[in-house]
């Protein structure tokens, strides 16, 4: 119990790491730190293959098309990081404070929450739910799948000059 | 049966891009709109219970939980002729053939996910489906990479991912109190009064996505720039009908699984309906561009809708779809109207436009059309469904409401005759004398359109008997 | 009394809301595209955190889980046509500064 409210409070920070990152790079790492820090927490709650799902993904795959569009993006100069720096600070200073007197509030306000949850035999196997009760949702990702291939078709391919 | 109504235009796609013959291409229009036309006769003349049998080839492999109700008939109805609409006007308007063979692959996924979206019966698969109509919308918005279709389809893409976020942490709600995500699971659940104030937490959260992902008020910053500045056949497409499938459909079933909505819910539809209302009327009122103008009339057209399914009851709800359907009709063929304006005539603005009515007289008099029935004039189309809208909320006892629908029914016919003036009548403005009418090909939706809106008008009768009636016993709660 | 899992869900649910607040309010401040898609980012997966959530305290794991797959891939397919669009905006503008992408007016 403890270790998960450990990992918490690091995602939280994390969080906060990509908000007040200087450059773009660290937040895009802070970003994967962020995601690493969910898939522990999805291990300790028993979901491993949603875990490695999100490892592999969110921290892998999201990553990288990120510093891909940083890199094409023109750095930002030296005097422009440490203006930006102090502007950022002034920005965002209030944030902390925010999120932990909001966290705080809502940590209260559920303390006499009580829930009947249902009692409900389920099926425990992921392979077995997806493929038998989700199959519509299946469906649903080979057309995303399709729209995903005439996207980058669109965005990136330059029509032949006539 | 009714996985076929996803399945063949997702093979269709396959086989449309594995065929190396470029004759193929060519004729890739015409099969979509076949297509089309399949569907729309199927939901005319198939009976349901012929569509939902689960016998045959599919029956054995695959177990897909799709069901169709007649609000389903209406809505793949609808799909069918916007998105028949949208074919016919992107085939005369894309002049790239490469653009436009990307455009058809992506109307006919958008075409396989809009079907799916109507059929589902789970919370899940609905927002997978969603999820699919929105990202292929983007898409679809950016086939020229120009700066303005960029701007807005990035906007879009925000708020579109803000809308995904209530829409999963509501499912997640759902899930904690139900244990499974199918419509009757959770109806059953809501019934259970202990869950009560978990389920206002939930369906909050739900309308907070849906307004977004519907356009209305405070949500509805994306709508004027995404909807101007498309492509004309993809404003058609969002305008017509994909705000109303992904924003107001699961609205529609929401309020179907809380039994016609808690007396909280309710007066939030109501009020953001008709705040969505005047907002999008006065909007529309201070427009040049005349594709903005027609998106903040669709603001305001969903507004009414809203503010139907706000009363709770089952005539508002049968009123909201229907208002849906005529929508979907008369915004479709204005849309077709500003495209073949903009074709002939290479500008928007209505400013620089003036006196068309005498050099294109087919899109002037369809267009009259489309004004008189958005405004509400009988005997066309858009009178009975705002008629039936003002005595859904008369029987509510929310004669405020009323008189607001009624007044902004005014407000609407304002615009649209200051709109009609500066383009159509009024002296011919510079430059346009060599302007003709547009081609055959831009004008068959839009005649075909003002045909549909008169007879819907004119047979009455006949529509409420097939179509409102049961929309309105499926929801006598 | 509340059983070990109501005890697990309310340590969770103030974290899940401070995630999102995060993700907000990054939204609404900064000025950059790409910083915006981060801030997204960070409300999704706030977002796949409560349903994995609500399903580890129902005992539903397996739903769940299938859920938060089929999230995750829909979701790199949105950020990929979002990363897309910051390129191209880049290409044309020169600037990834959201007051660049100010032209048309609300």
């Amino acid at each position: 119990m403890s270790l998960i409210l450990i990992i918490l409070i690091i995602l939280i920070v994390t969080a906060m790491m990509v908000v007040f990152s200087s450059k773009l790079i660290i937040g895009a790492i802070s970003l994967a730190l962020t995601s690493i820090m969910i898939t522990i927490l999805m291990f300790q709650l028993n979901s491993p293959l949603a875990a490695v799902f999100e490892l592999s993904i969110c921290a892998g795959l999201i990553t990288v098309i990120f510093i891909t569009t940083i890199s094409f993006v023109k750095p930002a100069t030296e005097e422009e990081l440490i203006v930006s720096r102090k502007r950022r600070l002034k920005k965002y200073i209030y944030l902390p404070v925010l999120v932990a007197i909001a966290g705080y509030l809502v940590s209260l306000a559920i303390r006499p929450l009580s829930l009947k949850l249902p009692e409900i035999i389920q099926e425990t196997n992921v392979r077995n739910v997806l493929w038998n009760l989700r199959q519509v949702d299946l469906l649903g990702q080979a057309i995303v799948l399709l729209i995903g291939v005439f996207g980058i078709v669109v965005l990136f391919k330059e029509g032949r000059k006539k | 049966m009714l996985a076929l109504f996803i399945l063949i235009p997702l093979i269709s796609v396959i086989i449309l891009n594995l065929t190396r013959f470029d004759f193929i291409k060519k004729i890739a229009c015409w099969f979509g709109l076949l297509l089309t036309l399949v569907q729309i006769c199927f939901v005319l003349f198939v009976p349901l219970d012929l569509l939902s049998s689960k016998a045959g080839f599919f029956g054995r492999y695959f177990s897909f939980n799709l069901a169709a109700d007649s609000l389903t008939k209406i809505m793949l109805l609808t799909i069918g002729i916007v998105v028949f609409t949208a074919i016919l006007i992107g085939q005369f308007t894309y002049s790239d053939e490469t653009k436009r063979f990307n455009f058809l692959n992506l109307i006919l996924l958008v075409l396989a996910g809009m079907n799916g979206l109507v059929m589902v019966t789970d919370v899940f698969s609905l927002y997978v489906f969603i999820e699919i109509v929105a990202v292929a919308s983007f898409i679809l918005i950016l086939t020229y990479k120009d700066k303005l279709a960029l701007e807005s389809a990035f906007k879009y893409i925000v708020l579109s991912i803000t809308a995904t976020l209530f829409i999963l942490l509501s499912i997640a709600i759902f899930l904690l109190i139900s244990g499974d995500t199918s419509f009757v699971a959770i109806s059953a659940a809501i019934k259970n009064p202990q869950n009560n104030t978990l389920v206002m937490i939930a369906v909050c959260l739900f309308l907070c996505g849906s307004f977004t992902k519907g356009g209305l008020v405070p949500f509805h910053g994306w709508l004027p720039d995404a909807h101007s500045s498309a492509p004309s056949s993809v404003s058609i497409l969002l305008s017509g009908i994909v705000i109303k499938v992904t924003g107001l459909y699961p609205l529609i079933r929401i309020m179907d699984m809380t039994g016609g909505g808690s007396e909280p819910i309710k007066q939030i539809l109501m009020v953001i309906g008709a705040v969505s209302i005047v907002v999008g009327a006065l909007g529309a009122l201070g427009q040049n561009d005349i594709k903005r103008m027609l998106a903040f009339s669709s603001v305001s057209q969903v507004g009414y809708i809203v503010l139907a399914i706000g009363t709770g009851t089952a005539l508002g709800i049968a009123a909201a779809v229907f208002h849906i359907f005529n929508h979907a009709i008369f915004k479709s063929q204005l849309f077709a109207n500003a495209a073949a304006v903009e074709k002939q005539t290479g500008t928007r603005d209505m400013d620089k436009l003036g006196g068309l009515a005498s050099k294109m007289p087919v899109t002037g008099g369809t267009s009259i059309i489309a004004m008189l029935s958005i405004s509400g004039i009988p005997p066309l189309g858009g009178f009975w469904s705002k008629l039936l809208i003002v005595i859904a909320l008369w029987q509510g006892a929310h004669y405020t409401y009323a008189f607001i629908a009624v007044i902004a029914s005014v407000i609407t016919l304002a615009y649209f005759l200051s709109f009609q003036r500066r383009v159509f009548f009024g002296k011919l403005a510079l430059g346009l004398e060599n302007i003709k009418e547009a081609k055959f090909g831009l004008l068959l939706p839009a005649i075909i359109l003002a045909l549909l809106t008169l007879l819907v008008g004119l047979f009455f009768p006949l529509i409420f008997n097939k179509l409102i009636l049961p929309i309105e016993s499926l929801f006598k709660w | 009394m509340s059983t070990p899992n109501m005890e697990v869900l309310k340590i969770f649910i103030p974290f899940i809301v401070m995630l999102i607040i995060i993700g907000f309010y990054y939204v609404l401040m900064t000025k950059n595209l790409i910083r915006i898609l981060l801030g997204l980012e960070i409300i999704t997966k706030a977002a796949i955190l409560a349903i994995i959530v609500a399903g580890y305290v129902t005992n539903n794991m397996a739903m769940a889980q299938s859920l938060v797959i089929i999230i995750i891939i829909i979701e790199v397919f949105v950020i990929a046509v979002a990363a897309g669009v910051i390129i191209h905006i880049y290409k044309q503008t020169g600037s990834v500064d959201v007051r660049s992408i100010r032209n048309l007016k609300g």
